[in-house]
């Protein structure tokens, strides 16, 4: 049993849900599940909202007619708005991992910087995005 | 402590790359999209008046015979369905142990991301 391979190895089974809900993540952390929830959201909509509309908005005039009245939809607005959102975090998210890689700003402090800008710049542009969406600009 | 010296020489670490061959592939695809990406947004940004036939053209434009407009949205919508098959694999490797359920899972991203590919295609080919 002293042997180190079969010895068991200390196990961390308390986490529960409440703890996983009120647990302070830092920036980098929140970025990162943020990016894969954003992520999965996007395979998710691709042949359910992504394509049909696309497919609207080129095939004919009639047809990107129709596209624009499902898209006046305030429910068709609120589902692109999520969207809208899931990619603008996905591609900045998807930027600073790549400058990562690239071994830019790898320390601590950078990193949890560069998560926490990741954060406010994706809600920034989805804001800019909003204001189009919904015609106030 | 002891364990964590011995470990190297006790675990064997072995794999095909297909790990690494993944990291590339989402790198690469992301940069695709990243670019096509801009460049969709920039061409939108200086089109004076948008409407069907310009929209239209963003993905239609074609330079002599070479249908350019639906190569370049082709070849950025394979990129999203491969880059999606990268991250729907890893999600189910993280979260999803028992091996029937998880490759079920796999098969149905595939079927889902393939078909998606196919749709996408048809739709701008046909047109």
């Amino acid at each position: 049993m002293s042997d180190p391979a079969t010895r068991p190895r200390p196990q961390f089974r308390n986490l529960n849900l409440q703890m996983l809900l009120t647990y302070r993540q830092p920036p980098a952390a929140k970025t990162s599940i943020l990016h894969r929830i954003s992520g999965a959201l996007l395979v998710l909509s691709l042949p359910l909202v992504v394509v049909p509309l696309f497919g609207l908005s080129i095939t004919s005039p009639e047809s990107f007619a129709g596209m624009a009245a499902w898209v006046g939809n305030p429910l068709c607005k609120l589902v692109l708005l999520v969207l809208i959102w899931a990619y603008m975090h996905h591609f900045c998210a998807g930027i600073r991992y790549i400058t990562l890689d690239l071994h830019f700003g790898n320390s601590r402090e950078a990193s949890q910087r560069s998560g926490a800008i990741v954060i406010g710049v994706s809600l920034g542009l989805t804001f800019i995005f909003a204001l189009k969406l919904f015609g106030v600009w | 402590m002891a364990t964590q010296e011995r470990l190297g020489t006790k675990r064997l670490v072995v794999g095909a790359h297909y790990g690494t061959f993944d990291f590339i592939v989402q790198r690469m695809t992301a940069v695709i999209m990243a670019v096509y990406t801009l460049i969709l947004f920039f061409a939108y940004l200086f089109t004076p008046e948008m409407n069907f036939e310009s929209w239209r053209a963003l993905f239609t434009f074609t330079v002599g015979a070479l249908p350019l407009g639906q190569m370049l949205a082709t070849l950025a919508f394979l990129s999203v369905c491969w880059h999606g098959w990268v991250g729907v694999r890893e999600i189910l490797m993280d979260y999803c142990h028992p091996a029937g359920l998880r490759l079920v899972l796999q098969t149905l991203g595939v079927l889902w991301l393939v078909g998606t590919a196919a749709f996408f295609i048809n739709t701008l080919w046909s047109i």
